[in-house]
C-alpha cells in the first residue's frame, strides 16, 4: 500500500513538471493558471490543448503496458512474458495500419482501436494456445519473436504497397511510438477501453497469487481458470489493444517495470498488479520528460527511448534466466 | 463411516482410458495409499478425485456429488498436493503456505481481503506441524528439497480439508524426511483427517498406510490392508518383482528385493 501511495506521488509530481516544460516552459502558478481556467489564454491553450492529453495518453499507456505485463507474467508463470516481446503490441500496430490503410477509419473513429484491439486479441488467444500445448518459457518467446516478426513483415508489406510515400513516412513514423502532438480526441478513443481492460486485469489479483502453485494446485483451491485467462487475455487485449491504435508501439515497459517493483511487493503475482500500472505510468511519463529535456534536434520518439533502454534489460535478464536454469 | 465413496469410476485422457470401472470408499481419519506402476493410473485417479480431470461415475464426499459442489466449497472440503515442485515466483513460505487460505477469502466488496484471525491461527499450525516456523520469511524458491516439500505440506494443511489428496510428496527426499513427512500424514489421520496417497515405496506403504489400493493399468487389482495387498503373488504379478517381508516392532513391512526371473521388463 506504501509502494503504490509513492507511486501516486511520482506519477501526480512528474505530471506537473510534464506540463510545465515544453517549448514554452511555465512556471508552476502558470501550470496551475492554466489547468483551472484562471490563466491567460495561452497558457490555458498550451496546458490543456498541449500537454495534458499528452500526460494524460503517457498515463494510459503506462499503467496498460504495466499492468498487462504484470498479468501475462503471472499467467504464465514466466517472468520475461511481455505484450511487446510476445507479440502483442506489434500485432495490434498491424491491426491500426491496416485500419489506416483500407480506409476503414472512414466509417467511424472507432474502427482503428477496434481493429488493434482484434489483432492484439488474436495474438495474444495464440500465445495462449501455445502454451497450453505444453510449450516452455524459451518456445514462448521465440513464438512472441516469431509473432513479432510476422505482425512486422505484414506491416512492411503494407507499407510496401502505399501508393503515396506522405502517407508512409506518418505511418513509419506513428509506428515507433510516440504521444507528442496528440488532443483530447486521442485521449477519448482508449480511454474507455483502457479502464475496462484494466478493471479486468485488477479483478485477477487474488487469483494470479494462487496460481503461483500451479495450475492444478490453484484450481484445486477454487480457481476458475477458465475465467481468469479470459480475464486476463481481454484485458490485456482491450488496454494494450487501444493504446497502441493511438501512440503506436512502446515496448519493454511491461517487462521492466514489474521486474524492479516485484521484491517491494515480496513477489506476490496478484499484489505486483496495481504496482505495475502505476509504475509503468511513471516510466513512461519520466520518458517522455527525458527525451523532451535531452534536446536532441529532433524530437526522439518515445518507443525508442524505452527500446533502448528496455532492450539491454531484456538481455540481461535472460542472461540472468539462463544462469539459474543451468 | 465413508468420507469420500467412489463409485463406477471412468476417466479418459486424449481418447485413451486411464482408469476403468473403480469403485472404492475411503473412510474418516484413514491413511489411504494408492500403488502400482508407473502408468498405472495413481495420478490420474487422484486428479479426478480433485476435479480436475472429467470423468464418468460418481465421487461423493460427504455425501455429496463432488462434481457439483460449487469450487469454494468444494476447495474447503479437499486439499490437493500435487506431484512435483511448482511454486514460480519466490514468495515467502509465510505467504505460500497462506495461500491455503484462499478457499475461505470473502469476496473483496464484503471487506474479505485481509486475514482473519482463524486464518492466521490455521497457518501458524501447519507452520508448526511441518516444522519450518523458523522458515517463515524464507523465499519459497531458496529452500532445500526437504524443507520445499514440507512447505508445500504446510500450504496443503492450511486448507484445513478433511480430506487431503497428496500425489507423491515423498518421491524427492531422503530417508529422513521421507519419514517425517509420512508421520505427519498420520498425525493429520489421527485428528480425523482422510488421506489419500499415491507413492511408489512399497516399504512406506506398508509401514504408514492402513489401505492400500493396487492398480494397473488402470484397474484395479486388490483393495485391502497391507498385508492383504503387498502378497507376493500381487508383487510378481503387477510389478514383476520378488520382495522380503518381515516384522519389527509387531508391524509387519515389505522390501523389494529383485526382479522375478523372465519378468524384468513386464510392465507397461
Amino acid at each position: 500500500m506504501r509502494l503504490n501511495l509513492v507511486l501516486l506521488l511520482l506519477l501526480l509530481g512528474l505530471s506537473v513538471i510534464s506540463l510545465r516544460f515544453g517549448e514554452a516552459p511555465l512556471s508552476l502558478s502558470e501550470v496551475v493558471g492554466g489547468l483551472l481556467g484562471t490563466g491567460s489564454e495561452t497558457h490555458q491553450l498550451i496546458v490543456q490543448q498541449i500537454r495534458l492529453p499528452r500526460v494524460l495518453l503517457a498515463w494510459l499507456i503506462g499503467l496498460s503496458l504495466g499492468a498487462s505485463g504484470a498479468a501475462l507474467q503471472g499467467l504464465l508463470r514466466n517472468p520475461l512474458a511481455e505484450p511487446g516481446l510476445l507479440g502483442i503490441s506489434s500485432s495490434a500496430g498491424l491491426g491500426a495500419v491496416l485500419a489506416l490503410y483500407f480506409g476503414v477509419t472512414a466509417f467511424s473513429l472507432w474502427a482503428l482501436p477496434a481493429v488493434a484491439m482484434l489483432f492484439a486479441l488474436l495474438a495474444t488467444l495464440l500465445l495462449y494456445a501455445l502454451t497450453q500445448a505444453g510449450a516452455n518459457n524459451l518456445t514462448l518467446i521465440l513464438a512472441g519473436v516469431a509473432l513479432s516478426s510476422l505482425a512486422g513483415a505484414l506491416t512492411s508489406l503494407a507499407l510496401n504497397l502505399a501508393p503515396n510515400p506522405a502517407d508512409v513516412q506518418d505511418i513509419v513514423l506513428w509506428l515507433l511510438g510516440s504521444i507528442s502532438d496528440r488532443s483530447f480526441e486521442e485521449v477519448r478513443l482508449c480511454l474507455p477501453f483502457v479502464l475496462a481492460g484494466l478493471a479486468l486485469l485488477l479483478l485477477c489479483a487474488p487469483a494470479l497469487d494462487v496460481l503461483a502453485l500451479g495450475e492444478a494446485e490453484a484450481s484445486s483451491l477454487g480457481i476458475d481458470l477458465a475465467r481468469l485467462r479470459g480475464l486476463i487475455i481481454a484485458g490485456s487485449a482491450l488496454s494494450v489493444g487501444a493504446t497502441v491504435a493511438v501512440s503506436g508501439a512502446i515496448g519493454f515497459v511491461g517487462l521492466v517495470v514489474p521486474h524492479l517493483l516485484r521484491p517491494f511487493v515480496a513477489y506476490r503475482p496478484g499484489r505486483l498488479l496495481l504496482s505495475s500500472a502505476l509504475g509503468g505510468a511513471v516510466l513512461v511519463l519520466a520518458a517522455d520528460i527525458a527525451l523532451r529535456l535531452i534536446g536532441t534536434p529532433r524530437e526522439l520518439m518515445l518507443g525508442v527511448v524505452t527500446a533502448l533502454v528496455g532492450a539491454p534489460f531484456f538481455l540481461g535478464l535472460v542472461l540472468r534466466s539462463r544462469r539459474d536454469m543451468l | 463411516m465413508s468420507l469420500l465413496t467412489v463409485s463406477g469410476l471412468e476417466v479418459r485422457l486424449a481418447g485413451k482410458i486411464r482408469v476403468r470401472d473403480l469403485s472404492f470408499a475411503v473412510g474418516e481419519g484413514e491413511f489411504f495409499g494408492l500403488i502400482g506402476p508407473n502408468g498405472a493410473g495413481k495420478s490420474t485417479l487422484v486428479r479426478a478425485i480433485a476435479q480436475l480431470l472429467p470423468y464418468r461415475g460418481q465421487i461423493r464426499l460427504d455425501d455429496q456429488d463432488l462434481s457439483r459442489l460449487p469450487a469454494q466449497a468444494r476447495a474447503r472440503q479437499l486439499a490437493y498436493l500435487s506431484q512435483g515442485d511448482a511454486v514460480q515466483w519466490p514468495i515467502s513460505v509465510q505467504d505460500l503456505v497462506a495461500l491455503g487460505r484462499h478457499p475461505y477469502r470473502g469476496s473483496w466488496w464484503r471487506g474479505g481481503g485481509g486475514a482473519r484471525a482463524d486464518d492466521l491461527a490455521a497457518i501458524d499450525d501447519a507452520l508448526r506441524a511441518t516444522d519450518i516456523e523458523h522458515l517463515r520469511q524464507r523465499k519459497a524458491t531458496e529452500l532445500s528439497g526437504g524443507e520445499r516439500a514440507r512447505a508445500r505440506l504446510a500450504r496443503v494443511l492450511a486448507v484445513q480439508a478433511p480430506l487431503i489428496l497428496a500425489d507423491e510428496p515423498v518421491a524427492a527426499l531422503d530417508p529422513r524426511h521421507q519419514i517425517q513427512v509420512m508421520t505427519l500424514l498420520r498425525e493429520h489421520c489421527r485428528r480425523g483427517g482422510s488421506l489419500i496417497l499415491v507413492l511408489h515405496d512399497l516399504t512406506l506403504a506398508s509401514r504408514f498406510c492402513d489401505r492400500l489400493l493396487m492398480l494397473q493399468c488402470g484397474e484395479p487389482v486388490a483393495l485391502g490392508t497391507p498385508g492383504e495387498v503387498l502378497t507376493g503373488e500381487n508383487l510378481r504379478r503387477v510389478y514383476g518383482i520378488r520382495a522380503v517381508t518381515g516384522t519389527h516392532d509387531l508391524q509387519d513391512y515389505v522390501l523389494p528385493w529383485d526382479c522375478e526371473p523372465g519378468e524384468s521388463d513386464s510392465s507397461p
